[in-house]
């Protein structure tokens, strides 16, 4: 970022602004919230560095072909606090969330790669215990760990365990899932409540222990996917809303495709006690983060035959038609509140912060 | 949700809102003091569904926008001593001061975190009696009881590595302000709910009999803010000015009375200079000097940072509901939450901030009536 640390001001208009534009030339908590920060950071360091065809497509996962096979190639960190959380931990996320990404380009997920930040002091226990889970979950999902590195780093450079997990897996025929393909008319499938996995993480954190009985999502969604596949050949796009919630996938979609998106308020599934704790916190659960869930966008036709296919797997029973893709205001994706008015669902700049008040 | 749902029900929305079209025979000009309840009328909607004659204006009820940028400056100087952890609540923290904002500090080896109590930073100095642990308070009436507490509690435990850098002000003497302008516009004020849930709603009998002017204390859910419109009209409408509680399920007339009693203890009334408006006579709190030793500004000596706003902000025109965020030049295109120009873009409870994350794709801008 270039942006001056002068105070901007624009005399033609009459206005000086109390507000300096402050610089950008550290890395911020916020670039990694998934929202407007990463973008920028996408965009103004990665991509210029790295271009290429594969990469500018901006999905989940590339797609590569090689002697005339369709390969989907993704990789993922993990970093959180707590590790261990009701639902899930650091081990069942690193695996689910690396086959999701290979799964939302429409891949049967086969071999993933297991890397190991420690940092010295971790207790041997805690490290067992993380890699039994990976065991577990990625035995359950039918994929393999076929390689893998360790390094350690001294204590106070890292935060007792970070987690990559890279993913190959094998694309269908000619299926090309991407976030450019929606178009007006299409309409717009959740598989399930919002918000369950980031409420569960913020529940556990130090000052904030609520009472509840709200658990993580994390699933690994390549069967939900393989089901829907199955059902009807007009789906367009697949995403999993984790970091920044709903709505940041929805905007990359409306933003890739240059098309509108407008929600139902009424038909997107929130349970109650996440609806209570985001209440509490001043947290609105569109921008929340989800570990098992997955939006869809849909062409009309096909429509009710996916919903009907999620609903038959245990991840898709809470599915619902949200919304519909639409050609006015492209880029924005909008809202008909349960007032019968409409708003903007925006994308976020950094991190959701809890209000003063 | 029971308590939430229906307080946000499209029937008794719309009812309410044919009861005020009804009711509104002229044109009315009402302001919500609040910047959550400036936040439901975006979110939901609700200015979109009023009738063409009730136009709502925004009220300077947005801690984050009224706080000075010098206040700003303190708690980054503060935060960038070594030995020092800084304390606040999360969304002070993207707030920019003269040069960098808290997260900068904290990317450049600062102590800052987020608590989402004052009692979380007593119990962070407990147990690191090496660190000097100090509370970033800034808000209203609402978050002071809390934050007096702390203060309180740490002077009875002899607690001697935390302080506050505290930068309260109060709504009585803003509205006060607002309404003796030459320029103001609002005949109605939707007063504060949660700051009178603290202190009641007798000091606003006060500004009724100087200025003729209905407040009725709101919520800040879609339902009880039509409600609160439809109260004002009414009164208006029959040439009324008293004042009267929408938010019955919280706000008695006396208040919290246990936490005024706290507040008193702990802090005085003082002189206070709010971002936009300028400095206002007795509108702000300040730590007694009984409670001297856990004053931030006197411990790190930071009495002296001052830093200077320009008076021909649009956002000050903005705070006191002469002009709309999207009479401003600069709204959504030079000034967006990445890039502020103003305060009142950086909290999402700010006007400016409101407006454009919610209502910026309608066609005729909110403000162009």
């Amino acid at each position: 970022m270039t942006r001056g640390t002068k105070q901007e001001t624009n005399i033609e208009a009459g206005l000086v602004c109390p507000v300096p534009i402050v610089s950008r030339d550290s890395v911020l908590l916020g670039h990694g919230s998934g929202g407007r920060m990463s973008a920028e950071l996408l965009h103004d360091i990665f991509l210029p560095a790295f271009q290429n065809s594969v990469l500018a497509r901006l999905d989940d996962q590339a797609i590569v072909e090689v002697n005339g096979c369709r390969l989907a190639f993704t990789t993922d960190s993990f970093v959180v606090k707590p590790m261990f959380f009701p639902g899930g931990d650091i081990g069942s996320l690193a695996v689910n969330g690396t086959i999701n990404d290979l799964a939302m380009g429409g891949a049967v997920p086969l071999f993933l790669s297991l890397a190991f930040i420690l940092e010295e002091g971790l207790s041997m226990d805690v490290l067992r215990q993380v890699v039994e889970s990976i065991r577990v979950a990625a035995g359950l999902a039918g994929v393999s760990i076929v390689t893998g590195d360790t390094k350690v780093v001294e204590k106070g450079s890292g935060d007792g365990i970070f987690v990559n997990t890279s993913g190959i897996g094998m694309v269908p025929g000619s299926l090309c899932l991407s976030a450019d393909q929606a178009r007006p008319g299409d309409r717009v499938l959740l598989s399930g409540t919002i918000g369950d996995h980031g409420i569960t993480i913020l529940s556990q954190r130090e000052g904030l222990q609520f009472e509840s009985a709200i658990q993580s999502d994390t699933a690994a969604l390549h069967t939900l996917v393989a089901d829907m596949l199955c059902a009807g050949d007009g789906i367009r796009c697949l995403r999993d809303p984790t970091r920044g919630g709903l709505s940041s996938s929805l905007n990359e979609i409306a933003g890739r495709s240059q098309v509108g998106i407008h929600l139902d308020e009424t038909s997107i599934p929130i349970r109650e006690d996440v609806q209570g704790a985001c209440e509490m916190l001043g947290l609105d659960p569109l921008y929340v983060a989800n570990e098992g869930k997955l939006v869809a966008i849909v062409d009309p036709h096909s429509a009710e035959p996916v919903l009907e296919a999620m609903r038959q797997n245990p991840l898709g029973r809470g599915a619902q038609i949200i919304g519909t893709v639409t050609d006015t205001h492209p880029g924005l994706v909008t809202m008909r509140t349960r007032l019968g008015t409409s708003r903007i669902v925006d994308l976020l700049s950094g991190d959701q912060l809890p209000r003063i008040c | 949700m029971k308590y939430l749902d229906e307080y946000r029900d499209g029937r008794i929305a719309r009812a309410l809102m044919a009861e005020i079209a009804r009711r509104a025979t002229r044109p009315w000009v009402l302001m919500e003091i609040c910047g959550g309840q400036t936040h439901t009328l975006m979110r939901f909607g609700i200015d979109e569904m009023l009738p063409p004659g009730v136009e709502m204006v925004h009220g300077p009820g947005c801690p984050v926008c009224v706080t000075p940028l010098e206040i700003i400056d303190k708690a980054i100087d503060i935060a960038s001593r070594p030995g020092v952890t800084l304390v606040s609540y999360g969304d002070m923290l993207r707030v920019p001061g003269s040069h960098q904002d808290l997260f900068q500090v904290k990317a450049n080896g600062g102590d800052v975190r987020i608590v989402y109590s004052p009692t979380e930073a007593l119990k962070f100095a407990r147990a690191n009696p090496g660190r000097q642990v100090v509370f970033f308070a800034v808000g209203f009436e609402t978050t002071a009881p809390a934050n007096a507490m702390a203060v309180w509690q740490a002077k009875r435990e002899g607690l001697k590595n935390f302080s506050m850098l505290a930068s309260h002000v109060l709504v009585p003497p803003a509205i006060r302000a607002l309404l003796s302008s030459p320029r103001n516009r609002v005949q109605g004020f939707i007063g504060p709910g949660h700051v009178c849930t603290v202190m009641g709603y007798r000091e606003y009998e006060e500004l009724i009999r100087e200025f003729r002017v209905p407040i009725v204390v709101g919520g800040f859910e879609p339902v009880d803010l039509l409600e609160a419109i439809l109260m004002l009209v009414v009164q208006l409408e029959e040439g009324r000015a008293e004042v009267e509680n929408q938010y019955v399920r919280s706000v008695t007339y006396e208040g919290n009375l246990p936490a005024q009693k706290v507040l008193a203890e702990v802090f005085e009334v003082c002189d206070r200079k709010w971002r936009g408006l300028g400095g206002i006579a007795e509108s702000g709190l300040a730590l007694r000097a009984e409670y001297a030793d856990f004053d931030a500004d006197r411990i790190f000596g930071t009495q002296g940072v001052t830093a200077e706003e320009p008076a021909e902000c649009i956002s000050a025109e903005v705070l006191q509901g002469w002009r709309k965020p999207t009479d401003c030049p600069a709204f959504a295109t030079r000034c967006t939450p990445e890039n502020p120009l103003g305060a009142p873009m950086v909290s999402s409870e700010g006007a400016c901030a409101a407006y454009y994350q919610y209502r910026r794709h309608l066609a005729t801008a909110p403000g162009g009536r």
